[in-house]
């Protein structure tokens, strides 16, 4: 049965769900204590259901979603890959999950020796000095990073560094942090491969330059193989180089961005190191630092002396606090276990097959889709559906016609500089069958796209709504029920 | 697969990576670990940790061990849910979108604000963001904070404008023995530092040292010179107490982890950020709207998405893209099976135990007092051993001991900030008390 309503919808009054125990103590006179002018007198409309309706909506609510557990996730630069489920189990141990952050460290030796190796086995991953994992997302990864910068050059009296470079082809998170920190964004164009243009990077490098932001592999899913060239000519203008991990998982073990001559670099523990992005977080963006930049590292740094794990404040040239505590713990948690279970030869072999993934679709659509930089790719590969969209058919359709076959669609209008573009991460938990089948439907779909592309204007059609319309949603802002 | 590529090893798809860039060695890491070994691992890792299932925590200071319903995790741990992404495709993200905005009407409601984002990374992020928001809206660059607000947030604020334009002044609180009102915002010092150059003031209630606040007061203030008024409030204490939109407050920010979510040693923890009409278009972080679909049918999307950086880049109102939906959906799924009653039962208890613990320490005779201001959940003595001390002792007896609030205000050296939250029993208070009482006789 269709039930359309909100928990607030369900809500009887005077019906309760709740166990508590009892009040065992003197009842407090709480009009006396706080005077009524404090209390509440608005009405609350918290909704009034019992713990079956709850069990019932949220179980009808989950049906409404997908998830990589559901099926084929190909989102690009999101790296839906498995969670594996003893990390869950793991994560959810009274002895991780009900420790309070504040608590004596010699009370605590457990959660820290975590955040300590963590430190250790990502530094050795990225080829960094040390790791703070403090940024609770990789956006915040990349704040703290320019933030380090920052407080590198104003260290050595260098107040003239403004500028922050990124490639046209960055995320969008990019040019938001470098703004939200201060500095002035400076855009360069990517050149005819796809790759950062040398000449444009050239002609604006000079001493007001405080950092380039880069990924590597980019977002087309291509290495930039000038990357040493790039860092020299960075370094040698006094600029830093900051690395956005959020592709980290085409390199794991192949290369690091520390060698790569980047100072800084994040990483995504939601997406290269299978914990689960929750709907949208919680995720986590530790980020490593070279060995010049550790003094400016958040507080505090786990440190280790005689066996004994402690958390160190004292440290005058630090950024300060940028997140409460030490970062997201339980989701930390989750990607020590992945490192663990994975051990060296894994994780390499985990970006060995996400690249043969990736190619392997790639290398089957190339006859029916455009693929503006057709070559061999890392992780994953952006399409171009301009053929398609001649016939009236966007990438927009496309992707809800996945969803109708049953599959995440991949990510959409994204990098801004390829139309119609589609990006298209398969990731290495995915077997070639479903590969296959994912290749099927995308030709099947092209296929349609020539023949009777009107027949593809409609989807979806088996979700559980329509095509919604989020322009109206826009113009007149409902961001809330109201009774 | 490789002889469709037209490659003849894994490692030759790698060619694009200049030969000297490659890592010739194997990293240096342990493993692989089995499952069975992993968790034993593990086991051994966690043995050292002292938890609050076996240790009764009394500890809180914006974290706090309040009871969690079991259906949560049930629900929660669905992997459509906690499996999925952003729900950048609608049409099959009804669930976690629907859930979104029942999150928003919760917070909106607890807060009396017209509108509530998907949640933030966590309270220190919200009013970091809150005072961005504020300094854009007015083009002012000077913010009133008080210092009652909990340091974690206040140290976020430095280090993150640290080098902008935006000037963070503190206004003090009045200090123990100066009357009733010891341990809220003072007034006078607010009247002197507020002026036409004021941005926005940021008071929490209740404040660090769980006293509660007069808003209103402190809301008229702000208003005199339309300053912004930037209220972080807990949530559960909502419950009872009159909303910060209904007391003045435009935007009313917190840490709202204590609804159901587990501390987690201290993160993942749960932002959220509310605001009055006017500044809706200036929220950050995700947003979820209602629309209709092409049958007509009600749906929901993450909405006013111009605001953000995929579309917007440098111009973006904040560079937050992640929300913490799964922590959001668990203070939905909390509130729900709470309800209304169950939410102000939770608060009521709060009040009432603290204060019961408050009292017998004080009975002792040898806990002394240091504010006179009602408080919730939370409150301020001055044991005759230091806390510090005190706590390494309440560890033998597997008890969290309250925070040492001379490590952050050293004018209140020797000063103990307790938290009793519905969790603990009458027994449990008075074993705290008894403890307490006996250390502190032993003479330690």
């Amino acid at each position: 049965m269709r039930d359309e309503r909100l928990i607030f919808e369900k809500s009887v009054e005077g019906r309760t769900g709740y166990s508590l125990p009892p009040n065992d103590v003197p009842q407090v006179d709480i009009n006396a204590l706080f005077g009524e002018e404090i209390l509440r007198k608005t009405e609350l409309n918290i909704p009034e259901v019992s713990e079956v309706d709850v069990i019932r909506h949220y179980t009808n609510l989950s049906r409404r979603n997908f998830g990589v557990d559901s099926g084929f996730y190909p989102l690009g630069s999101c790296t839906m890959k498995y969670n594996p489920k003893i990390n869950e189990d793991i994560a959810a141990l009274d002895g991780f999950a009900q420790m309070h952050p504040l608590q004596n460290p010699i009370s605590s030796q457990g959660c820290l020796e975590v955040l300590y190796r963590m430190d250790k086995y990502l530094a050795e991953i990225l080829g960094m000095e040390r790791v703070t994992l403090q940024p609770a997302a990789g956006a915040q990864g990349e704040m703290t990073g320019l933030m380090i910068i920052k407080a590198y050059h104003m260290s050595r009296n260098d107040h003239k560094r403004v500028k922050i470079i990124v490639p046209d082809s960055s995320h969008g998170t990019n040019p938001a942090s470098a703004a939200v920190v201060g500095f002035d964004v400076v855009q360069i164009p990517s050149d005819e491969r796809g790759l950062v243009d040398i000449n444009a990077l050239e002609a604006i490098l000079d001493d007001t330059v405080a950092g380039l932001m880069l990924t590597n592999p980019n977002t087309l899913g291509l290495f930039e193989e000038d990357i040493l060239k790039i860092s020299k000519m960075v370094h040698a203008c006094g600029g830093l180089l900051y690395y956005d991990g959020a592709n980290m998982n085409a390199i794991m073990g192949y290369a690091r961005p520390g060698d790569m001559g980047f100072d800084i670099a994040h990483v995504n523990l939601h997406k290269t190191f299978s914990t689960p992005h929750g709907g949208g977080g919680p995720g986590a963006g530790p980020i490593g630092v070279s060995k010049d930049l550790v003094p400016f590292l958040p507080v505090p740094v786990v440190e280790k002396k005689d066996g004994y794990y402690n958390l160190d404040y004292d440290r005058p040239l630090s950024i300060g606090k940028i997140k409460s505590f030490y970062g997201n713990f339980s989701v930390i948690v989750r990607a020590f276990c992945y490192i663990l279970s994975m051990g060296p030869q894994g994780l390499k072999d985990a970006s060995g097959i996400a690249v043969l993934n990736a190619n392997y679709i790639r290398k089957k659509l190339e006859d029916l889709y455009e693929i503006p930089y057709n070559r061999t790719c890392m992780h994953e590969f952006v399409l171009s559906a301009v053929r398609q969209a001649e016939k009236g058919v966007t990438a927009l359709d496309l992707a809800k016609n996945l969803i109708d076959k049953g599959y995440h669609p991949p990510t959409i209008y994204f990098p801004l500089i390829v139309k119609e573009a589609m990006m298209i991460e398969p990731t290495e938990t995915e077997s070639p069958e479903t590969l296959d089948s994912f290749i099927e439907a995308m030709r099947e779909l092209a296929t349609k796209a020539a023949e009777e592309p009107e027949s593809l204007k409609h989807a979806p059609k088996t979700a559980y709504v329509s095509r919604l319309d989020e322009v109206k949603a826009a113009r007149n802002p409902i961001l809330k029920w109201s009774k | 697969m490789l002889k469709t590529i037209g490659a003849q090893s894994i490692d030759e798809l790698f060619s694009s990576i200049p030969q000297e860039l490659r890592l010739n060695r194997e990293l240096e890491l342990p493993g692989p670990l089995s499952e069975h070994e992993l968790r034993k691992h593990v086991k051994d890792i966690v043995k050292d940790n002292f938890d609050a299932s076996w240790n009764l925590c009394f500890l809180g200071a914006g974290v706090y061990d309040h009871i969690i319903p079991s259906a949560i995790k049930h629900l929660v741990f669905r992997q459509e849910f906690y499996t999925a992404y952003t729900p950048y495709q609608a049409e099959m993200s009804q669930g976690i979108l629907q859930a979104m905005f029942e999150f928003q009407t919760m917070i909106t409601e607890l807060t009396g604000m017209d509108a509530a984002n998907a949640s933030l990374y966590d309270g220190a992020s919200a009013v970091y963001e809150a005072v961005l928001l504020a300094c854009r809206h007015n083009e002012r660059k000077e913010v009133l904070v008080a210092r009652s607000v909990n340091p974690e947030y206040r140290k976020v604020l430095t280090s993150v404008f640290k080098y902008s334009d935006i000037e963070i002044k503190e206004i003090d609180y009045i200090m123990p023995d100066k009357g009733a009102k010891s341990g809220t915002v003072d007034m006078d010092m607010l009247k002197e530092l507020i002026s036409d150059k004021t941005a926005a003031v940021v008071v929490q209630s209740p404040n660090f040292f769980g006293i509660v606040e007069d808003i209103k007061a402190v809301s008229e203030k702000a208003k005199e010179v339309d300053a912004l008024l930037i209220a972080v409030c807990d949530p559960i204490s909502l419950g009872v107490f009159e909303s910060p939109g209904k007391l003045g407050a435009d935007i009313a920010v917190g840490e709202a982890q204590p609804l159901g979510n587990p501390m987690n040693f201290g993160g993942p923890l749960l932002g959220y950020f509310a605001v009055k009409k006017p500044y809706i278009r200036r929220m950050p972080g995700r947003i979820v709207g209602e629309t209709t679909d092409h049958d007509g049918r009600r749906g929901f999307v993450l909405t006013l998405q111009a605001r953000e950086q995929h579309i917007r880049r440098e111009k973006a109102t904040s560079n937050i893209c992640t929300n913490q939906a799964l922590c959001a959906l668990t203070a939905t799924i909390y509130l729900s099976i709470m309800g209304r009653k169950g939410l102000l039962d939770v608060a009521t208890q709060c009040i009432n135990k603290s204060n019961y613990a408050y009292q017998s320490l004080l009975k002792t005779g040898n806990v002394a007092k240091v504010f006179d201001a009602p408080f919730f959940r939370e409150f301020v003595v001055k044991p005759a051993v230091h806390p510090e001390k005190l706590n390494e002792e309440l560890l033998h007896d597997s008890i969290i001991g309250g925070y040492d609030l001379s490590k952050e205000y050293p004018e209140l050296e020797g000063c103990w900030l307790v938290a009793v939250t519905e969790k603990r029993s009458k027994d449990e208070i008075d074993f705290l008390v008894n403890k307490v009482d006996s250390i502190i006789k032993g003479g330690i």
